[in-house]
């Protein structure tokens, strides 16, 4: 394989394999637009979160609980909560971040995100290594990230449907939609069996915010490591 | 027009997620996470959105089940996360103007 670690010619390959990707995110930001504006988010705090978080499924999760004054220690806990997935992310790509540097290292980074990441795992067992690719990836991805959910909200303050429009269940549709991805095999019967639980006993008694969220993964990620562990050491 | 509680809330969602997109690359090269550690990780997103879904559909009524079927059946099915979204949605609106 070739030895650059970052090129230009990476950059191109990778904005040119995220299109397809970019375009079957579009309606996700869409919705986070659509969201946002119904919360009262301006059109400029609106794209300054999918600029600076750049993560959907966090910012569906914090806008739905949004409240005015914003709930900045909720939203922030259900960021992190939501993301700590990404962290699994960078150790991963190893191979093609050990090789870079300064911006080239740091931009990676920043801009990693679920399908970018996907697309390189993929394409790295095809030999690719080079980090101008992921890159692209994450640049194009960005970019029309912003871009829809600008639009999105635009579209919510044109047509300001109410708050119980089915268009809302979009945002309840993303979530479901990646459980089926997520599901590893039966192994998640009794953690996800506890989270449901939880998440239904805390949502009746905690204040309103993500509490119930974060309790229910808390609850049933221990409960999945504990039995997972427990059964490699007898 | 950006609001000051608003702008605060934000930069805590863009801090948070940052620490987990750069840190964990970081902490990862500098510890071995425990073998407990590591399979927690690899629960959290599954029970998390379960967590959320759980009392939405909960306290939801038939648009929301018909929806969350529909949404389940289609990635199932396509293996499309964006096309279930839709069809969902589009059910959920079905179900919501047969009322």
């Amino acid at each position: 394989m070739s030895a650059a670690p970052f090129t230009f010619a990476g950059v191109m390959r990778g904005a040119q394999r995220s299109i397809a990707i970019a375009l079957g995110l579009a309606p996700f930001g869409l919705v986070v637009g659509v969201l946002a504006a119904s919360k009262g988010l301006s059109l400029t705090e609106t794209g300054l979160m999918s600029a600076l978080v750049f993560a959907g499924a966090s910012q569906i999760l914090a806008l739905d609980l949004w409240t005015h004054p914003a709930p900045v220690l909720a939203a922030s806990i259900a960021a992190f909560a939501v993301n700590l997935r990404m962290a699994l992310m960078g150790p991963a790509l190893t191979p093609w971040l050990e090789r870079l540097a300064g911006w080239r290292l740091w931009a990676n980074l920043a801009l990693l995100v679920d399908q970018g990441f996907a697309l390189a795992i993929a394409e790295s067992r095809k030999g690719e290594r080079d980090g101008g690719f992921l890159f692209g990836v994450s640049l194009v991805l960005w970019l029309s990230w912003i871009t829809c959910s600008v639009i999105g909200h635009l579209l919510g303050v044109a047509f300001h449907p109410p708050r119980d429009h089915p268009l809302f269940f979009a945002a309840l549709a993303a979530f479901v939609s990646l459980l089926v991805p997520l599901w590893r095999g039966r192994k998640e019967a009794l953690p996800w069996l506890i989270a449901a639980l939880v998440a239904l006993l805390v949502a009746r008694i905690a204040p309103p915010g993500a509490w119930h969220v974060v309790a229910a993964a808390l609850a049933g990620s221990l409960v999945g490591a504990w039995r997972e562990t427990r059964r490699m050491t007898p | 027009m950006i609001e000051t509680s608003n702008l605060v809330a934000i930069l805590g969602m863009a801090v948070a997620t940052l620490a987990c997109r750069i840190g964990g690359y970081f902490l990862f090269r500098a510890f071995r996470p425990t073998p407990f550690l590591r399979a927690m990780l690899g629960y959290v997103p599954g029970t998390l959105f379960v967590g959320y879904v759980a009392p939405a559909l909960a306290a939801g009524g038939i648009k929301e089940w018909v929806g969350a079927a529909a949404t389940l059946l289609t990635v199932r099915l396509s293996g499309n996360i964006a096309l279930g979204i839709a069809a969902g949605t589009a059910s959920a609106w079905l179900a919501w103007l047969m009322r």
